[in-house]
């Protein structure tokens, strides 16, 4: 056995089936033992898409999502792809290939230092010197990417330690690592305190972010705030921990989010922020929310807490674990008064949309759309207005929602909902987004096709790079500087060529009939949904 | 305000980047930053000085004990610890202040520990402040050179060791 070998021996024992990337020299050991293996390749058509589709496949199965690539622009290429799914904790292992372990430093042919390069990136990296040490590494990057605050891993291996025998291949039971052990329970003082002030608590409301998601917490979650009668919001990357039609869900917070959800959260008494980090996006006055209040920060990564607000009761802990810890403390409440008073809120509330008539109406079809689609679809929403329309309206269920939230990658929803549908075949996967991201990816639709994965799109096509058109207008007084998109192809050219079924939806009497034969049958199709070019999310 | 992080890593290649590109990328300061092997040759312990507010104090330490290849990191004020620096400084000298230099060595501890006929370099082993009053009493002669190992330092001793 060699050293690629091994690393192929190490992807099924970790139950990887699927391995997104792009091959190279630097590489080619990697993915000439693969062929040996029944893991499924991913030939992906840019680098930064198979960390993308990567991490689509993480975030629906809870799997670790693994992609390989080959050295020096191979490898570079990837980074933003790690630093996307580094700002939204993210489950990855991402192997590089690299040249001759006796060349680095000299700068080779496809050389470059990815280790350096990518070290504010990634949670771990690991350059590997010897052959010997793949089955330990690989199983420390596994359970480091997948345990504790989530996030990419990095290891880039020298294609001469790919090629090197190995004497006894054996891979560690467990994992011992004496610079990480993660804090998954919460600490049981601070638990009580919790439960303490919100029997006291007249106005508490939950803020839920993505880290709810990423320890499975949901159901704990609704039970908690059902239980205890709590009104929930959630940050972007919260979306979904709760289903919207929910009566105790108020919508996103921050400064694109609902008004009724920022309401809540500044006549709250008690926040209690779980899986979130305060981000400027969701709270851009950090005082607010600690000023006359009582703040519960939880969080499993105790650098988060306290980094943006200072809270009254920190407590670090996997989500999961902390709500099965709350719940087995009994308490009496009663909040039914401040959950009508939002319910008051949320009806007098409504943002203030001024659709243009002789268009399609964004906001208005996302909902019809998601409210169409199969309970436990899958919505990718990319970035830009159509991320803003889609966190606003998207009705999601049993179902997901995705999207680039930390970083917001442009481009991120094709890869990452084929990822998706590659993680879970069965579901409806849905991706949305601009005609400024979809021509960031769209060479991902032959990846789709390649290897049949069937994923509906729909491009909200206003032929501008709407958000920065419409943060120029209002900054800039309408200047408007290289935000025109003309020059776009004919998308239904884009989808015969890629042998999609394809629609456009430009009159608002057709969305009906639209939206349902784009929802039909599980192929790839395209749907072009022509908006008002001048429209806006505020 | 300054704060001492006395930090244990591995004792790995990579290691010395690491951290010091977690201060760059989250722009902490570092006044001084020294590492070395400990008694066990896995482990290296770095001494870094840093300072800023309060939060950014806290911070530091959170996200160095985030770092993986961080096994323990200790904090501490010159109070409860014992620190040291050590500094060479080579300065020129001639017939009419080589008295004087010998004296300011004198009276700060220092020792003159190389001479050509032109210069000496002293060198002077102490706390922090005490390093910096030797480079100031210097100041009217002529410094050549100056070499400064920056803090380390250690909390003081207990009899229950923590």
């Amino acid at each position: 056995m060699n050293g690629a070998q091994a690393m192929v021996k190490c992807l099924e024992l970790e139950g990887v089936e699927m391995v997104f990337g792009y091959p190279g020299v630097a590489i080619c050991p990697f993915y000439d033992s693969i062929l040996d293996s029944d893991i499924r390749t991913i030939l992906i058509r840019t680098e930064q898409n198979a960390a993308h589709a990567a991490s689509g496949l993480a975030r629906v199965t809870g799997k670790v999502g693994v992609c390989a690539v080959t050295s020096g622009p191979g490898a570079t290429n990837l980074i933003t792809g790690i630093a996307t799914a580094f700002a939204d904790s993210i489950p990855l292992v991402c192997i590089t290939g690299q040249v001759n372990s006796e060349l680095i430093g000299s700068d080779v042919f496809q050389e470059a230092d990815i280790t350096g390069a990518a070290e504010s990136f990634v949670k771990y990296s690991y350059l590997v010197k010897n052959a010997e040490e793949i089955p330990r590494i690989f199983r420390e990057a596994f359970y480091i990417a997948n345990t504790g605050r989530k996030g990419p891993v990095l290891i880039d291996v020298p294609i001469d330690v790919q090629n090197t025998a190995i004497k006894k291949f054996s891979y560690p039971e467990t994992v011992n690592l004496r610079t990480y052990k993660p804090t998954v329970k919460g600490h049981a003082v601070q638990i009580r305190k919790v439960m303490e002030q919100l029997q006291k608590a007249k106005r508490p409301v939950i803020c839920a972010g993505g880290g709810v998601l990423l320890s499975d917490a949901q159901q704990m979650l609704r039970r908690f705030a059902h239980q205890y009668q709590v009104p929930v919001v959630t940050t972007m990357m919260g979306i979904g921990a709760m289903q919207t039609e929910d009566e105790l869900y108020f919508g996103m917070v921050g400064n694109n989010g609902s008004p009724c959800a920022n309401r809540a959260m500044n006549d709250a008494d008690m926040i209690i922020m779980v899986g979130a980090r305060v981000a400027d996006r969701a709270v851009n006055q950090p005082e607010i929310i600690t000023k006359d209040k009582v703040l519960v920060h939880m969080d499993v990564d105790p650098a988060e807490i306290g980094k943006n607000a200072g809270p009254t009761i920190p407590l670090v802990g996997d989500a999961k674990h902390i709500f099965e810890n709350l719940m087995e403390i009994e308490i009496s409440c009663d909040h039914g008064l401040w959950v009508q008073t939002l319910y008051e809120y949320s009806k007098t509330m409504q943002e203030k949309r001024r659709p243009n008539p002789d268009y399609i109406d964004p906001a208005a079809f996302i909902r019809k759309l998601s409210d169409r689609m199969q309970r436990d679809a899958i919505y990718v929403a990319d970035v830009g207005q159509n991320q803003i329309w889609s966190c606003r309206n998207c009705i999601v269920r049993d179902g997901k929602f995705l999207t680039s939230g930390g970083m917001g990658t442009m481009g991120y929803s094709i890869p990452a909902a084929m990822g998706a549908k590659l993680g879970l075949p069965s579901r409806q996967v849905v991706a949305v987004c601009g005609d400024g991201s979809f021509q960031m990816s769209m060479m991902e639709l032959a990846t789709m096709r390649q290897h049949q994965v069937p994923v509906k799109i729909i491009v909200i096509a206003n032929r501008y790079l709407g958000m920065v058109r419409e943060y120029q207008n209002n900054t800039y007084k309408g200047r408007y500087s290289v935000v025109d998109l003309s020059g776009s192809p004919d998308l239904s050219l884009i989808a015969q060529a890629y042998g999609m079924r394809f629609l456009r939806l430009e009159k608002r009497e057709d969305e009906d009939e639209m939206i349902g034969a784009f929802l039909q049958g599980d192929d790839s199709v395209l749907m072009e949904c022509v908006i008002d070019p001048m429209d806006v999310v505020k | 305000m300054k704060k001492i992080y006395s930090v244990l890593v591995e004792n790995r290649s990579g290691v010395l980047c690491k951290v010091a590109g977690l201060f760059s990328r989250r722009a902490f300061n570092i006044n001084s930053l020294v590492v070395g092997e400990t008694d066990d040759p896995t482990v290296s312990c770095m001494t870094i000085v840093s300072s800023g507010d309060d939060h950014t104090l806290e911070q530091i330490e959170k996200q160095l004990n985030k770092k993986l290849d961080v096994i323990k990191v200790k904090t501490f004020d010159e109070v409860s610890s014992v620190s040291r620096e050590l500094m060479l400084v080579k300065v020129k000298y001639n017939r009419s202040n080589r008295r004087d230099i010998m004296e300011i060595a004198q009276v700060l501890q220092a020792q003159i520990v190389d001479m050509s006929r032109t210069q000496m370099m002293i060198q002077l082993c102490d706390v922090p402040e005490r390093a910096e009053l030797f480079l100031k009493m210097l100041q009217s002669v002529s410094i050549v050179e100056v070499a400064r190992t920056g803090t380390v330092a250690l909390s003081k001793c207990h009899d229950q060791e923590n």
